[in-house]
């Protein structure tokens, strides 16, 4: 029997019917509201090149069914930005060189929006490698990586207490 | 992946009558199971949600100390409660060891409970594996085995359980709440696994259309000064345990009153280690001791394949355990949880 749900995509309200309940969020997103950002790896929940964040926690979309997550609120890589402004774990990036091939970085990227949202690492570098283990990078990325997690870090925390001070 | 009906119940009830229905199956998170249907290994016919059943995601202090925490409680919550983590710190770093952060924040109490066996042979559907297929076989005797059973296989099954979480949780004598067709009842977390005998398919004590509904841990202030878990692994993080050890003392004036000791990866459950408990009363916590009862808490062990090695590397590790234990309870949660490789931890790493 088709399920209809709904879901926020990146701020935007999405009504999907889905005939086949084997639909992953993973495979909603990208074959069904067209957001290929978000990239399928192993699509078995090891390689985390398809994590996102549901109601601001990281997850593995590949290993979710989409008829569970009525109602979520999603955010994938191409939330991120603000219009031109890139977001500051997409500049660290950037800066750092956390990349070469690029497949895995929307996860990485996404996967260091929920380490930094989570706020328990903070500027361990011990601490950065571990809770960004969920992301494989076949490249070798990983220093680039972590010194932009710790970049990116160091700067929203900055700029939260700078927005406290203006409040 | 086969085809399968999707059921969202909207009560225990309601889940509990879906569920009892030939073929099919609970969903929690789906981290395992998801993961099995994709491979072919499993194939229920009908998927019963139990992700929003009302009450499920509660974590209660009791009464007499202890807590209750729902089935539907996710691992990394659970983990970052702060009474629960000053309770139970071995139960907080056990979760905080297993699987990735993304798993953690989805995978849930329940379905930790309910995880089935990684050996690879009932993984693959293309394998002979009593476990998955009741009298099919079992790939694994002749096969890749040196991550097996130590403790407690036979003949049909030599598969180890893969939990983290479980293993404290035996440790401090946890009750399993669930709800059936014939209504509620209580399994003791060291009755909840089966060891496989000649029915490796019977995986649990659960009956047909029973579901885990909460866990109980009765008050354990007296251990959690001097609580650990420590789990080696093929790589530091995101990787199973191929033994591991929950270990968790009452020390006071330098004598050891009562230990609570478990082992995992070495058999088809987490492994309680009640004889080695035993020979640590009225010692002082000197490594001397904690060998002796390493040792005790091995002597049943067999090889089950190439995997004579794990008999020593489980009696070194619950040693280790035992002196990290010894040491203190870490103010803060190690960077790396569970390692060995924890420099700020302080010492006894190489036991």
């Amino acid at each position: 029997m088709p399920l209809s749900i709904s879901l926020v995509v990146n701020g935007v309200r999405k009504d999907v019917v889905l005939e086949d309940p084997r639909v992953t969020l993973l495979d909603l997103l990208r074959e069904r509201v067209g957001l290929t950002g978000t990239k399928k790896g192993c699509d078995r929940g090891q390689c985390g090149a398809c994590t996102v964040l549901v109601d601001g926690r990281r997850i593995n979309a590949c290993l979710a069914l989409a008829d569970q997550l009525d109602g979520a609120n999603v955010l994938t890589i191409e939330g991120l930005a603000q219009d031109d402004r890139l977001d500051p774990v997409q500049a660290a990036f950037i800066a750092h060189d956390g990349f070469q091939c690029g497949f895995c970085t929307p996860g990485q990227i996404m996967s260091a929006v929920g380490l930094i949202r989570e706020g328990e690492a903070g500027d361990d570098v011990e601490r950065i490698r571990e809770g960004m283990s969920g992301n494989l990078c076949r490249c070798g990325a990983y220093a680039g990586i972590i010194e932009a997690v710790r970049d990116a870090q160091k700067h929203l925390v900055h700029s939260t207490d700078e927005d406290r001070r203006v409040a | 992946m086969n085809l399968f009906d999707y059921v969202r119940p909207a009560s225990v009830a309601e889940a509990v009558a879906a569920g009892s229905q030939p073929g099919a199956a609970y969903l929690a998170a789906g981290t395992n199971l998801i993961d099995l249907m994709k491979g072919g290994a499993l194939r229920p016919g009908r998927l019963v949600d139990v992700t929003r059943l009302p009450g499920l995601d509660r974590i209660e202090t009791l009464s007499d100390g202890g807590m209750r925490i729902g089935a539907m409680v996710r691992n990394a919550d659970l983990a970052r409660d702060p009474r629960f983590a000053a309770a139970y710190p071995a139960v907080a770093e056990a979760l905080l060891s297993g699987a990735s952060p993304q798993l953690r924040n989805v995978a849930s109490v329940g379905g930790n409970l309910m995880q089935h066996t990684r050996c690879a042979y009932f993984h693959d559907a293309a394998s002979a594996c009593n476990r998955r297929e009741a009298g099919s076989g079992c790939d694994a005797r002749g096969g890749e085995n040196r991550n097996h059973a130590i403790l407690g296989w036979s003949d049909a099954c030599i598969a180890t359980h893969p939990s983290d979480f479980c293993v404290p949780l035996v440790a401090l004598d946890a009750i399993v709440e669930i709800e059936g067709p014939d209504g509620h009842r209580d399994v003791r977390m060291e009755d909840f696994h089966r060891l496989p005998g000649d029915t490796p398919e019977h995986e649990t004590a659960l009956r047909p259309g029973e579901l885990v509904t909460a866990l109980r841990l009765p008050p354990a202030d007296n251990y959690s000064a001097h609580a650990r878990y420590l789990k080696l692994r093929e790589r530091t993080s995101f990787a199973f345990a191929i033994v591991s050890a929950a270990a968790m003392l009452r020390i006071e004036g330098g004598v050891i009153w009562s230990a609570r000791l478990a082992l995992g990866g070495v058999a088809a459950k987490p492994w309680r280690a009640r004889a080695a408990e035993n020979l640590l009363v009225g010692e002082a916590p000197t490594a001397e001791a904690f060998g002796r009862a390493a040792d005790a808490a091995l002597t049943e062990a067999m090889p089950s394949g190439d995997n004579a090695y794990k008999i020593e590397l489980a009696k070194r590790v619950l040693k280790c355990a035992l002196l990290l234990a010894a040491d203190g309870t870490p103010r803060r949660m190690p960077a790396l949880p569970a390692s060995v490789f924890n420099s700020d931890t302080g010492c006894h790493t190489h036991a």
